[in-house]
């Protein structure tokens, strides 16, 4: 049992072209993305908007075609599973998405949408679905008469609950979540990390976590790998990371995350840019066009990745 | 200090299933020039109501000004007509929103929309409005400027778009800028960068600045003053720093420790339980006792808004029993 392994996953998509016309372009969302999720683990993504966070998760789910690269749960090949293979993967690998409101269907009863995995997935019989719907409810901190009742009448943290009921229903070993908490308040992004750390602790339950908020990263991942523009430029324990950054872009998403002490006013390098576009990224390093030490060779060559200190892994130039 | 912009009792409601409800109950507030003040609290606490009220930018049915004087220099906004308060908007007070798309227009490249209001307002024209746009989007550190006034909005990035706004907010050098979660879309690498060109513009221009937002981190980065919102009403307001090292309220205390932090191990994160009550469903007495972990009987009153014990000299205020000075501990009902 060695859990998720994802290895050189790269996924491109094409825009224009078609009877639309315009020259086809290439966006390369995900470049070069490798990690690792040991079981019971969870591990950080996290970068700016843009940088390929949602679609190199999704593109680990299949849920998109990689273009290239290797995605593995306990050995098992996810590209070249059998559809047996691939059904029981799908009820191991769970997804929780950033907007409950949109991923939920809004005709359907709460019971349905807990009921209905199951289902699908041929578990039980209607006697024993109805139970496994009442127990995950609950553990979500749902009152039970929010069975019968329908998304809109709840409000953003308690979607957010059914949201997390839906993908643990099906008792799943790996959650991959997209921003589960980036929509909401800071009491209910409390409140919802609360319940996620619970339910980790109860079940041996591992995930891939997308934030772009450092300080949220920094509670609930034991390991972190930092994107930019489809690129995984720095990873290793989170709190290494957090407390010692290594690449010049993490050095400088720790020095703009905002800290409640004004004893602290951090003055970060004053970049002017921002991130450039993956439909036409520059020449050799990612971030060479924003990095405050960039040199000659930079521009150039693409830096490999080096371990730097134990299980702590860096793609620039400066190592 | 003199106050450039002075709110006092400012209570404004909504039509609601055919009842006025208080949105916001009771602000005061006030500004000086050359100074940031935050004003923080989660969705619903009644921030953008706040803003919208100052700027007379409510809808037009169904919303009220109940109570209360907006004084600006002196005049009370709030007396105006709309007439002579969209020239006040236009010259003297400016705003900028969370979503900068909705509030440019996509038909017109942004250095017309710059000089469109230098025309209005400074009576420019063309060619001098269009020469200044071009030095405004320099002073908000956009680059290439030259090039940047003929492109439309559709081609500047987020962060881009925020600084086009800034521009046209500081076209008409307004001596008040209300900010409503200027950079709450961005990321942090921008929002550092908006904020650091915010924080410059404030000591170039000595304007004033409320910075409306949720996120207590950013408050630590810009504040001078903070004002801290709950259910429609401030329930704290200290110096910045007297604020975070000395949280009195025991709402901004929760706050801080609901808040996941990237500088400290986070084993103390306590999520506040409940959520913010609608405007139609505020608890009698103390708004924050059903979520409050020090409630007692006592808070069945509703507090009022007073020095804190403690407060030495400084002007530290919280709306609680517990942290009122004893002989200050009035209750309104
Ligand atoms: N179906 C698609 N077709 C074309 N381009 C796409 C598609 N999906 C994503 N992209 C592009 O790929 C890049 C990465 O997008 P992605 O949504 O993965 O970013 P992200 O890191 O999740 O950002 P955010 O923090 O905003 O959610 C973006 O430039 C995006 O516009
Ligand atoms: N046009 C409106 N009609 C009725 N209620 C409103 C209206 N606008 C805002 N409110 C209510 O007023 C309260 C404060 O809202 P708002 O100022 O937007 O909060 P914040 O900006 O702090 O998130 C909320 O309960 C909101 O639902
Ligand atoms: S390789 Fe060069 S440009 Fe890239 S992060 Fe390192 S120093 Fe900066
Ligand atoms: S008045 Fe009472 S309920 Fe309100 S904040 Fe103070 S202790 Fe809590
Ligand atoms: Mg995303
Ligand atoms: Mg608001």
């Amino acid at each position: 049992m060695d859990g998720l392994k994802v290895e050189g996953l790269k996924k491109h998509f094409t825009i224009g072209g078609g009877f639309l016309g315009g020259k086809a372009r290439k966006v390369r969302a995900v470049e070069n993305v490798s990690l690792s999720v040991a079981p019971g683990s969870s591990v950080g993504l996290v970068g700016e908007s843009g940088c390929g966070k949602s679609t190199a998760s999704r593109t680990i789910l299949r849920l998109e075609e990689p273009t290239a690269g290797r995605v593995t749960f306990d050995g098992i090949d996810v590209a070249s599973a059998s559809p047996a293979e691939m059904r029981r993967l799908r009820q191991r690998m769970q997804f929780i998405f950033q907007d409950p409101y949109a991923s939920l269907n809004s005709r359907r009863s709460i019971r349905k949408t807990l009921e209905e995995p199951l289902k699908v997935h041929g578990i039980g019989d209607p006697a024993e679905r109805r139970a496994r719907a009442e127990a995950i409810l609950s553990e979500v901190g749902l009152p039970r008469d929010a069975m019968e009742r329908f998304p809109h009448e709840f409000s953003g943290g308690q979607r957010q609950r059914i949201g997390i009921a839906r993908a643990l229903v099906l008792q799943p070993d790996l959650v991959v979540a997209d921003e589960p908490v980036s929509a909401l308040d800071v009491s209910v992004q409390a409140q919802i990390l609360r319940l996620l750390d619970d339910l980790r602790e109860k079940r041996t339950l591992s995930f891939l976590f997308v934030s772009h908020d450092l300080g949220v990263i920094r509670h609930f991942c034991d390991t972190t790998c930092v994107m930019y523009l489809g690129h995984v430029v720095e990873s290793g324990p989170t709190q290494e990371i957090m407390d010692d950054p290594a690449h010049p872009y993490t050095v400088l998403l720790r020095q703009s995350s905002p800290i409640p002490d004004p004893a602290n006013r951090v003055d970060p390098p004053r970049i002017a840019g921002e991130i450039p576009s993956p439909a036409n990224p520059p020449s050799g390093c990612p971030f060479h066009t924003r990095c405050p030490r960039a040199i000659a060779e930079c521009r150039e060559s693409m830096p490999a990745t080096k371990e730097i200190a134990p299980g702590r892994q860096v793609a620039c130039h400066l190592f | 200090m003199t106050a450039l912009l002075d709110i006092r009792g400012l209570t404004t409601e909504f039509r609601v299933n055919g009842h006025w409800h208080a949105a916001i109950q009771d602000v005061n507030l006030s500004l000086a020039a050359n100074e940031t003040l935050a004003v923080v609290g989660e969705s619903g606490s009644g921030k953008s109501v706040t803003a919208l009220s100052a700027l007379r930018l409510l809808p037009q049915a169904g919303a009220r000004i109940a109570r209360g004087e907006i004084l600006f220099e002196g005049r009370d906004l709030a007396k105006l007509s709309q007439r002579q308060m969209a020239k006040v908007r236009g010259d003297e007070i400016a705003m900028i929103f969370q979503e900068p798309m909705t509030s440019l227009n996509p038909t017109m490249t942004v250095g017309d929309q710059i000089a469109e209001v230098l025309m209005i307002h400074r009576g420019m024209s063309h060619g001098a409005a269009l020469k200044e746009a071009r030095d405004l989007l320099d002073e908000v550190r956009v680059p290439d400027p030259g090039r940047r006034i003929t492109e439309y909005p559709h081609q500047f990035s987020g962060g881009m778009r925020q600084r086009a706004m800034i521009a046209i907010a500081l076209a008409c050098r307004p001596k008040v800028l209300l900010a409503d979660e200027p950079t709450t879309a961005l990321d942090v690498t921008v929002q550092h960068q908006v904020l650091t060109l915010l924080d410059d513009l404030k000591r170039e221009r000595g304007m004033g600045v409320i910075f409306i937002t949720h996120n207590l981190g950013v408050v630590a980065q810009i504040a001078d003053r903070v004002a801290v919102m709950y259910a429609g009403e401030i329930v704290e307001t200290a110096d910045c720093t007297r604020l975070f090292a000395n949280p009195a309220h025991p709402y901004t205390e929760a706050l801080l420790r609901a808040m996941p932090r990237v500088d400290r191990r986070a084993d103390t994160l306590e999520p506040i339980p409940g959520s913010v009550p609608s405007i139609t469903a505020r608890p009698a007495g103390c708004h924050f006792a059903p979520r409050c972990g020090y409630v007692r009987p006592e808070c069945g009153h509703h507090p009022a808004l007073g020095p804190i014990s403690g407060a030495g000299g400084s002007d530290h205020q919280a709306r609680c029993i517990l942290r009122a000075k004893a002989e200050e501990a009035a209750w309104t009902v």
